[in-house]
């Protein structure tokens, strides 16, 4: 009996000495990993943060915006992962040039994967105006919802009419609606857009959670940082 | 017997786990003195702040100096943009009571492949300070309630006046221009 207790504390203290040494040794590769994308080129007027826009328990505005299927969609035409009109939808504004939505596209592809299916579909829309960010044109995005095989639409704001509405100023940017359009949670998809590894709270999924179980989700607004909207030269 | 054996396999995975930790903490020092030799470019000419709270202080000094405080990064296109304009302000400048101060939000694992050699291929002269605290939320609000992240964004402010711009500037006379208000 007393061997196996001296094996036990030997073996775990071993596995301790183990996981302190391969954790630094993580820690040491991720500083020195190199990500040599450019942030494109463009001449960039950023929209001023003081619009209005819609806080969170007011009425989200509906849309008809062309999607990258050729096809207009408002909320009423989306369904969910069963083919069921949703219980809410994640409507994010995102695009294919700024880097900081660009480290979010895999994980919003499996915040829909995991979200569609419970009645919570993404609805992601690009609202850079493409003349400023060519980047970021309707074709461009098709391209990018190809190559991706996005399983959400992906809704260019032809106009920018749209995200004005919402209050949006930046992209990766989250509107949890309810599916009375009532906005329940508005921010960040997460606490760690530079690390998908580092996150420890998921906004979006536990905003979610909560309206599941009848709840108000709490936080309901969260601040991150991210590229400013790219609007029109006037 | 068996209480030896206890003891002796106790003693064996102690020193087990001071050897694997003292061999990586001098693996870390040796890499270090390595980073030291290479240093012809110096490694860090700024500081790297972790959390917001130790750089708070930089928005509400009460002196006769008037601050700018830009809140750029390396991937952030339209605010490279308009570093020179706040390299000429600093320039400019020079002999009045003017501090400009360009705080990176640049990620932590940017900042030696990224935001390092930027700042050394550019040569800024202006203060830069790293700032890697990602809890952006917690820390947003201290800097204007009307930020809403995206960069970027200027703070000018003095013990009399305060201006926040929730957006970069169109040229370099808009940004003299409101300094020049504030001074």
């Amino acid at each position: 009996m007393k061997r196996i207790v001296s094996i036990c504390l030997f073996l775990t203290a071993l596995s301790l000495s183990f996981v302190a040494c391969t954790d630094q040794a993580d820690q040491k590769t991720a500083t020195k990993m190199e990500n040599k994308e450019k942030a494109p080129a463009a001449r960039a007027k950023l929209v001023s943060n003081k619009v209005a826009g819609i806080q969170v328990g007011d009425q989200a505005p509906n849309f008809k915006l062309k999607n990258v299927d050729d096809k207009m969609y408002g909320l009423e035409d989306i369904k969910d992962a069963n083919g069921n009109a949703p219980k809410g939808f994640i409507i994010t504004f995102t695009c294919n040039t700024c880097p900081v939505a660009k480290m979010y596209e895999d994980r919003i592809i499996a915040l829909h994967d995991k979200m569609s299916p419970l009645g919570y579909p993404v609805v992601a829309i690009q609202p850079n105006d493409p003349s400023m960010k060519p980047g970021d044109s309707f074709s461009e995005m098709q391209k990018r919802a190809a190559d991706k095989n996005y399983p959400f639409v992906y809704l260019l704001d032809d106009g920018q009419e749209i995200f004005p509405q919402y209050g949006a100023s930046r992209t990766p940017e989250s509107y949890l609606v309810d599916n009375t359009f009532k906005l329940r949670y508005h921010g960040a998809i997460d606490d760690n857009s530079g690390d998908p590894d580092g996150v420890t709270i998921n906004y979006v999924e536990n905003a979610v959670s909560a309206i599941q179980s009848g709840q108000d989700p709490d936080p309901a607004d969260i601040k991150a940082v991210g590229c400013g909207i790219k609007a029109k030269r006037t | 017997m068996s209480r030896f054996r206890i003891l002796f396999s106790i003693s064996i995975a102690c020193l087990l786990t001071l050897f694997a930790c003292s061999s990586s903490v001098e693996k870390e020092a040796s890499t270090e003195g390595i980073a030291a030799e290479n240093t012809t470019k110096p490694s860090l000419a700024f500081p790297v702040y972790e959390s917001f709270s130790e750089i708070a202080p930089i928005f509400k000094e009460q002196s006769d100096t008037t601050y700018v405080i830009n809140f750029w990064a390396t991937w952030c296109k339209p605010c490279v943009k308009e570093l020179p304009y706040f390299e000429a302000l600093h320039d400019q400048f020079s002999g009045e009571k003017l501090k400009v101060i360009l705080v990176s939000l640049d990620f932590k694992k940017d900042i030696e492949p990224k935001l390092i050699p930027f700042v050394e291929e550019h040569k800024l002269r202006s203060n830069v300070i790293a700032l890697t605290d990602h809890k952006y939320n917690e820390w947003i609000d201290q800097v204007d309630p009307e930020w809403g992240g995206a960069i970027p964004v200027t703070v000018v402010y003095n013990s009399k006046k305060r201006q926040f711009v929730g957006e970069s500037f169109a040229n370099q006379d808009q940004l003299f221009e409101l300094v020049k208000e504030l001074l």
